[in-house]
């Protein structure tokens, strides 16, 4: 029988997540890398007492929306209506605003457990890769140190970091087929790829469903062992022929690019003038 | 802080980045922090190739472009959309942290809260927030061959942020190479913190007098040079 590991609808991509679950989510902090269709669903869902591994907690959709992403929901959908209880994640706060997690956070509402963004990506990997854990230099000599294993490789100290290990890995690539095969765009890879196959289930949030054989087995990112369900995104309808608006815009773009770099000539310029140097 | 010094012009988050750029030579792989760090992608001269790393996976990028005008896939670790170049390649996040962990990335240069006479960097914890974003910086403190900071001197309250000793929650003990400030530039050293060039109009006692450890003044400490 053919394998076929895509599925009808993001409802029933996450029918069996249930309460309690772990739960990893790809992508960075912007929107584009998230799989922002199968976040919905499992609030729709109404899950409780998630335990979330990710890079960020999410921006708020009014942030997306205000860039024109057309699917702007990301991990604030989970943090506003009250789905986590513990949250492992490497930038869970921004300097710039108080976001819905640190609200919580303050509240005694939601339980973190922050980590360096790469011993995070590297813990996750080692949960893909089968490994009893990684021995990792960053965090010696910092909070990150308590209550981990210390051990001196060559002159240099490392510490003992676990592999993290899920129930359900949901990510976002470009393009897949029925294998699960997976080939992502530009900086939404992050994640995705490092997550894929680190749970027990994998479910991949597509933009687009490829024919087997499409995707250059060159050039793909995350072979189908690693994934287990794949659900395409709707179509969004194709841009349509440059209009004069458009045209008007590329000649604003073209004058407001002048204007950036006149304004770095004149920061040198008014360097210059101060008695600084510059060649 | 007298008022004397209160009001002495100081630099520009402009050129601050300037003069961090100045750094950059051919070849070098770079990793810019957000604020001002990503401000130095603007001042490479034309000529020099300098690879641009960012943490979510992507080297070799180019400017920042214009609100609007980017594409939403391409985008430094702020989020702030770059122009593709010649060159560049996209990865994922766990082969982003080898390039970092495994010495690949020439110099990070990120801001900060506070740097120790030591090179002690503390700049994850928001100071008047009790929260803290960890991000990549503790992985760029370990892993990149030279950590340069650019940052203000002092706090808004006029505090030294050059201290004896950071009372502020660590990203990594001696990692500091090179703190580029407002007012001042100083190598770390084994021997001590060293004043190597000054602000336009500020002398090296009036730098020292905003900065807690006691600063070595370099034989040819000289204004500050750009590029």
């Amino acid at each position: 029988m053919p394998i076929n590991k895509i599925v009808a609808s993001f409802d029933e991509a996450v029918a069996d997540i249930e309460d309690g679950a772990v739960i990893m989510v790809g992508g960075f902090g912007t929107v584009v890398s998230i799989p922002t269709l199968l976040l919905e669903a499992l609030d729709r869902k109404g899950v409780k007492n998630l335990t979330t591994v990710s890079n960020t907690t999410g921006f708020g959709a009014d942030v997306w929306r205000m860039q024109g992403a057309p699917f702007p929901e990301d991990m604030d959908i989970l943090v506003r209506n009250g789905r986590i209880k513990k949250a492992i994640v490497s930038a869970p706060v921004s300097a710039l605003y108080v976001n819905n997690f640190e609200k919580l956070l303050r509240a005694g509402k939601v339980k973190i457990e922050m980590v360096p963004q790469g011993t995070l990506a590297e813990r996750v990997r080692a949960a893909r890769a089968g490994l009893g854990g990684v021995y990792v230099p960053v965090g010696v000599g910092t909070v990150m140190e308590k209550g981990k294993e210390k051990k001196t490789i060559g002159g240099r100290e490392y510490l003992l970091e676990l592999p993290i290990k899920a129930d359900f890995a949901l990510i976002h690539a470009h393009k897949g087929d029925r294998w699960g095969n997976l080939v992502y765009r530009g900086t939404s890879r992050t994640f995705n790829p490092t997550m894929a196959g680190a749970a027990k289930v994998t479910i991949a949030e597509v933009d687009e469903i490829v024919e087997l054989g499409e995707l250059d087995p060159e050039v793909i990112v995350t072979p189908g062992v690693y994934v287990d369900r794949v659900v395409a995104r709707p179509k969004i309808a194709p841009a349509e022929e440059p209009s004069e608006e458009v045209e008007t815009a590329d000649a604003q773009a073209i004058e407001s690019r002048r204007r950036f770099q006149a304004e770095i000539e004149d920061v040198i310029k008014a360097a210059k003038e101060r008695g600084l140097r510059h060649e | 802080m007298s008022d004397k010094l209160k009001g002495k012009e100081r630099l520009d988050r402009q050129i601050i980045a300037l003069r961090v750029a100045k750094e950059f030579q051919d070849g070098d792989v770079v990793n810019l922090g957000t604020g001002i760090p990503m401000l130095a992608s603007n001042f490479i001269p034309a000529g020099r190739e300098v690879v641009f790393h960012s943490e979510n996976g992507i080297l070799g990028f180019g400017q920042i472009t214009l609100p609007g005008e980017g594409e939403l896939d391409v985008v430094n670790a702020g989020g702030q959309t770059v122009q593709r170049q010649p060159g560049m390649s996209f990865f994922g996040h766990d082969e982003s942290f080898a390039m970092i962990r495994g010495g690949h990335i020439d110099i990070s240069v990120m801001g900060a809260y506070q740097v120790s006479e030591k090179g002690d960097l503390a700049n994850y914890m928001i100071p008047e927030r009790k929260v803290g974003t960890i991000g990549g910086a503790m992985d760029l403190a370990f892993g990149a061959k030279k950590l340069i900071i650019a940052m203000n001197h002092t706090t808004k309250e006029g505090k030294p942020r050059i201290v004896k000793k950071c009372s502020y929650l660590i990203t990594a003990p001696k990692c500091v190479d090179l703190i580029v400030t407002d007012i001042a530039v100083i190598a770390v050293t084994k021997r001590g913190l060293v004043l190597k060039e000054v602000a336009p109009g500020w002398k090296p006692k009036e730098v020292q007098s905003l900065t807690q450890p006691k600063l070595i003044v370099a034989t040819d400490c000289h204004d500050i040079e750009l590029m």
